[in-house]
Parts: C-alpha cells; sequence; structure tokens
C-alpha cells in the first residue's frame, strides 16, 4: 500500500509537477526557436525572468483571475463538467507506465516501478484514450454553439477513426513480444540481437564481412516494427488533437472549436490536459517502442553485475533503478522533443486530407504490417525454431 | 458485507439508474447517451468484479469509446436540439406492455434464486484473460468468429451505402 | 466466492426489462437503438455471470460475438436513421408509417 502511494506521488510529481509546467515554456521556446525569435522572456520576479521560465506560473494566476463564464444557452451541469472529463484520462493512464523494471530487493515480491502492473495494460490505454473524446464530445455539445458543435463532430470523427488505426497499427508489437503488459514489454525489449542473424539460416552468415556481421541493434520496437512505430506515433498524435492534426480547433476557422465557450481556468484544464497528453504519449510510445527504462547494449543483469562486483548486489539493484528511471524519462524528453518539433514544423492538414490519411493509406498500410509480421514470425517459429 | 459484494450493490445501482435516466430522459438525446455511457463503464465494472477482465476492457473500448461516440455524432450530425414529440399512438398498448415487462421482470427476480445453484465453479488459471478468450476464440469458436468476420463486412457496406447521399 | 450469482443475473434481467420498456415507450428512434444496445448489454452480463458460474471461458467468447454484432448494428440502425432524417425530417418512429395503412 505505502508502496503504491509512493509510486503514484513519484508519477504525479514528475510528469505533473515537472514535466507540465516545462512544457508550455518549452514549447514557447521552441516556437521561438523556428521562428528565429527570442520568444517568451517577458515575466519577471523583480527583474529576474530565468529564460522565461516564470511565463507558466503567470499563465495560472492570470486564468485563475479570469471570470468563469457559462453561456446563456448552455447545459450547465454538462458545461461545468467536461473539462473535468477531458483531464481525468491523461492522468490515469499513467497508471500502467513502467517508470522502471523489475528488481528483487530481497522483500517478498520484487519491486516492480508501475503503478498497477496489470497484464492488459496496453488495452487499459487504449480503453481510456476511447473514453477521453468525452471530454470534446460533452463541451462541444454543452456550449450550445455551432462553431463549437462543428470542431466536436469534427473531434469525435477524427478521434474515432484514428483509434481503430492506432488499434492495428501495435498489433505487429503485440506479435512480437507475445504480451500486453507494458512491463513485460519493456523486459523483453532488454537485450539486443545481431541485425543481420537471419542470415545464418540461408548460409549467407559467413559471407558477410565482419563488421557487418558483428552490428547489433537493441530488441526494441522500433527496430522490430519501424512501420508500426510511424504509425502509432501520427494516429496518437492526431488523438490528442495539437496540429497537425488540430481541426477540432482550427482558430482559422472555428475561432477554437470545442472550447470556444470557456473562459479562465476551466479553458486552462483543457489546455492542460492537452499538454499533458504531450508527456503520457511520450511515456507510451518509449514503453512500446523505444525500450522503455533499457539502456540500450547493457541488459539489466549486466549491470547489476558489474556495479555489484564493486559495492554489492542490494547498493548495485538501487543504482540499476535510478539509471533505468533517467533512462525512461530521458527518451521521454527525446519523444516530447520530436513532438514539440513535427507541431511546429507542419502546417495544417485540410479534414478531407486527415481522413483519407487514416482510411485510405494508414488502414491499409496497418494490416499489411500485421499479415507481413505474422508470415516472418511463422517463419522464424517454423525454420529457426 | 465484504468489500466486493458492496462494490457490486454500488455499480449495479449505478447502471440501474443510468440506464432509467437514458429511457426517462424525455428532451435531451446526448443526455440519454451520457447515461448510457455511465450504464456501460458500471457493467464494465461489474465484469472486473466477475473476473472478466478482457471482456470489461474491451467493453469500455468498443461500447463507451466507439457505439456510444457513434449515437452522439450522429444526434450531433442531425443537429437534434430538443426532442419533444406529440402524444403517440397506441398508448393503451404500449402501457400493457411496460405492465407485462414489468411483471415478467418480478416474476423472473422471484424465481431466480431457487433456479440456479448455490456453488459456483473454481477458477481456472488466466480464466478471463486475453489469453485463454483469444485461444477459445480462434481454436473452438473459429467458426462464428469468420462468420462475424462476414457479418461486419456486410455491415460496413450497408452502412456506407445507406448514408452515403446517392450513388453514383 | 464473494458475490452470489443470483444477483449478478438479477441485475441483468432488471437491465432487460427496462431495455424492453425504453424500446416500447420512446419514440425517438435513436433512444429506441440505445434501448436495444442496453438489452444487448444484459444479455452480456448474464453471460459473463455464467461463465463465471462454471469457471469456463465460452461465455466470454459468445461476449465478444455479441459486442461485434451490436457494433455492425448501430453502424446499419444509424445508418438507416441519416437516411430517414434526410428524406422525411424526423426521428419519431410513429411519423414513419408509409408502407402501414
Amino acid at each position: 500500500m505505502a508502496e503504491t502511494i509512493g509510486k503514484i506521488l513519484f508519477v504525479l510529481l514528475v510528469v505533473m509537477g515537472a514535466f507540465l509546467p516545462m512544457i508550455t515554456w518549452v514549447e514557447r521556446k521552441q516556437s521561438a526557436v523556428m521562428q528565429d525569435r527570442i520568444g517568451a522572456n517577458r515575466a519577471n520576479i523583480a527583474g529576474i525572468t530565468v529564460l522565461g521560465v516564470l511565463h507558466p506560473l503567470a499563465d495560472v494566476l492570470k486564468l485563475f483571475g479570469k471570470e468563469d463564464f457559462v453561456p446563456a444557452g448552455a447545459n450547465r451541469v454538462m458545461h461545468l463538467l467536461a473539462p473535468v472529463i477531458a483531464l481525468v484520462p491523461a492522468i490515469i493512464t499513467l497508471a500502467v507506465v513502467p517508470f522502471a523494471g523489475v528488481y528483487d530487493f530481497g522483500g517478498e515480491n520484487p519491486f516492480s516501478f508501475v503503478i498497477a502492473d496489470v497484464d492488459w495494460g496496453l488495452l487499459y490505454v487504449f480503453a481510456v484514450g476511447s473514453i477521453a473524446a468525452y471530454g470534446t464530445i460533452i463541451a462541444g455539445w454543452a456550449s450550445n454553439n455551432n462553431w463549437a458543435l462543428l470542431g466536436t463532430v469534427r473531434a469525435s470523427a477524427q478521434m474515432i477513426s484514428y483509434e481503430v488505426t492506432m488499434g492495428l497499427s501495435v498489433v505487429g508489437v503485440f506479435m512480437c513480444f507475445q504480451t500486453l503488459s507494458l512491463q513485460e514489454m519493456s523486459l523483453a525489449q532488454d537485450s539486443s540481437f545481431r541485425l543481420l542473424g537471419f542470415l545464418e539460416h540461408f548460409g549467407l552468415f559467413e559471407t558477410l564481412p565482419g563488421w557487418l556481421a558483428w552490428i547489433q541493434v537493441p530488441t526494441w520496437g522500433i527496430f522490430l516494427q519501424p512501420m508500426g512505430f510511424v504509425m502509432f506515433l501520427t494516429c496518437i498524435m492526431a488523438e490528442n488533437k495539437r496540429p497537425p492534426f488540430d481541426l477540432p480547433e482550427a482558430e482559422s476557422e472555428l475561432i477554437a472549436g470545442y472550447h470556444l465557450e470557456y473562459s479562465g481556468m476551466r479553458w486552462g484544464l483543457f489546455y492542460t490536459a492537452e499538454f499533458l497528453e504531450v508527456p503520457v504519449i511520450g511515456c507510451i510510445v518509449t514503453a512500446l517502442f523505444l525500450g522503455g527504462w533499457s539502456i540500450p547494449f547493457l541488459d539489466t543483469q549486466t549491470l547489476i553485475g558489474g556495479i555489484g562486483s564493486f559495492f554489492g548486489e542490494g547498493f548495485a539493484t538501487g543504482v540499476v533503478l535510478v539509471l533505468h528511471v533517467h533512462a525512461f524519462l530521458a527518451k521521454v524528453v527525446i519523444m516530447i522533443w520530436l513532438q514539440m518539433l513535427i507541431r511546429w514544423s507542419l502546417p495544417r492538414f485540410r479534414y478531407d486530407q486527415v481522413m483519407d490519411l487514416c482510411w485510405k493509406i494508414m488502414l491499409p498500410l496497418s494490416l499489411v504490417n500485421i499479415f507481413v509480421t505474422a508470415v516472418v514470425l511463422l517463419w522464424f517459429q517454423e525454420v529457426v525454431g | 458485507m465484504s468489500a466486493e459484494l458492496s462494490l457490486f450493490y454500488f455499480f449495479a445501482a449505478l447502471a440501474v439508474g443510468s440506464a432509467l435516466s437514458m429511457v426517462l430522459n424525455l428532451r435531451n438525446t446526448v443526455a440519454s447517451a451520457m447515461s448510457l455511457v455511465i450504464t456501460m463503464v458500471s457493467l464494465a465494472a461489474v465484469y472486473v468484479l466477475m473476473e472478466a477482465h478482457l471482456v470489461a476492457v474491451l467493453q469500455i473500448m468498443v461500447y463507451g469509446g466507439a457505439i456510444v461516440v457513434l449515437f452522439v455524432f450522429v444526434v450531433m450530425l442531425l443537429n437534434l436540439r430538443q426532442d419533444d414529440f406529440p402524444p403517440g399512438r397506441q398508448r393503451g398498448a404500449k402501457a400493457l406492455g411496460v405492465v407485462l415487462v414489468v411483471f415478467a421482470v418480478i416474476k423472473l427476480l422471484a424465481l431466480l434464486p431457487a433456479a440456479l445453484p448455490d456453488t459456483v465453479a473454481a477458477l481456472p488459471e488466466g480464466f478471463g484473460g486475453y489469453r485463454d478468450v483469444g485461444t477459445a476464440l480462434f481454436t473452438r469458436f473459429i467458426l462464428p468468429f469468420e462468420a462475424t468476420s462476414l457479418l461486419l463486412l456486410s455491415a460496413l457496406v450497408g452502412a456506407v451505402v445507406l448514408a452515403k447521399r446517392r450513388l453514383d | 466466492m464473494e458475490i452470489p450469482i443470483e444477483l449478478v443475473v438479477s441485475l441483468s434481467a432488471i437491465l432487460f426489462g427496462i431495455g424492453v420498456v425504453g424500446a416500447l415507450v420512446r419514440r425517438n428512434i435513436i433512444v429506441i437503438l440505445m434501448s436495444i444496445e442496453l438489452m444487448l448489454n444484459a444479455v452480456n452480463l448474464a453471460f459473463v455471470a455464467f461463465a463465471r458460474m462454471h469457471g469456463t471461458n465460452d461465455g466470454h467468447v459468445f461476449v465478444l460475438i455479441v459486442i461485434t454484432v451490436a457494433a455492425a448494428e448501430v453502424a446499419v440502425g444509424l445508418g438507416i436513421v441519416i437516411s430517414l432524417f434526410r428524406n422525411r425530417d424526423t426521428t419519431n418512429v410513429d411519423d414513419v408509417s408509409l408502407l402501414k395503412w
């Protein structure tokens, strides 16, 4: 019990307390860098600006000071409830994310750094993600505003469509790792293999030059399922409704879409949800495709053995735990940076282009990906054994 | 009362209450749909209490995430703001139907405790998990599974044909 | 075993009854479709309860198939609703009586 509460506090502290405020700042600075500006640097306390890091604080203070306005024709209860429904799924998704591996400290059970180490973790992510659509839907409907309604119609169609493709694009990963638990997936990614090792079965391996035969890559999802990675990242970014997929809130055509009639901190909650989903997406993509907490080419046993030979087993396990948490967070930061880069590089799609991309390009591609993966895996099982 | 039983009573009450509010809410179709979501989610919780984990997750994913969103999507697409219809026809027959349904349910509830055995079978390892259910689905139930895929295909074609404005 | 099976089956029966009443009484075709979904859910609940009672997974497989059928039914049903609304500008089932005298 105490262990679980500790994990929850850690996750909330890291993601809500550190990542979330920083992301609003990072977003501003990233856009400034890419548009050749200086960027956020005005908010200050007694003249100290600290590179503009104080801007999130100023934002929150401003939002809390604003009037909380409910339009006259709105459905009051639903209007007030919608931002909360939008925010909650983003937070509870973190319950199944493994921030570090499984460690034996000699206690009753090995220590596993997941809040809820359930067998069906990835299904949980999808279930929670599908609930997230309701925040948008209720917001647009309850506002009683045609722009908001248009935004909501767009949002619900976009989210349902991309959910289908998102589910299909990770089936290849299930097949490779034979599990749906994110922790077990991370454990399976904690090793490496020879990139061209399969040529042994054709008798071609000996003909390769030595350095080519020696090349090793980690067994990460991104190397086993490169197409799955690209498609999953696209779909999950479309679910998040940030540019270039921000059709539901396209400010130039729909003013602001579904959160048009919101003000003050309730509007802030929608933005919090959107910003919070950025690190959450980073966490899920990292756990699925980037090896989770694993450090490339140094699996847990080697690390514990190596450090343990100098300082003892228990101390080494603790050090490795800390190292793994840092490896995970570093990968999450890389994924956040990648999302920021995409967000500020690409212009907004047209709506029919978004739908065509989903149904006419990604859906067939993901089915092809499943088929090819199945054939290759069957070949490995039959021939390689 | 054990924790599981009180959880069951809580979610059962939630399911029945929101189902009633879905049927009795005469003004707002979207509110009916939201009540239906609450019913679905509380039923998923009951499934978890019955150790049916895969079914519970799929219940939320398919019913909560797709089907009800589709309902709401259609309501918004047609922009049905309020739902006040003139008095319907055949009210006597409908009232009789409701009375019969209520009577049948009460009779069923009275008969149920005697009809069901008191003991339940022991849970096998992996009961309700995706491995076991999936294995059953793809071995013993492969024919219904394939038949369902055919049904889905025909529904897909049918929905496109129905919703398309005109076929050219 | 903590939860008696008859309680779960009773819940299923009550929900099914509510679904039938909804399909009978309501005249908004969308709510009628929702009531049908509710009935299917009640059946699913009974399947899950009996699967728990017998300790086999067969009931869960049936539930998966029922969920699929429900999804297909909603897709076609809502397609019909949309084309009905386009042609007759109503979602009231009492107004859709062209084939009835």
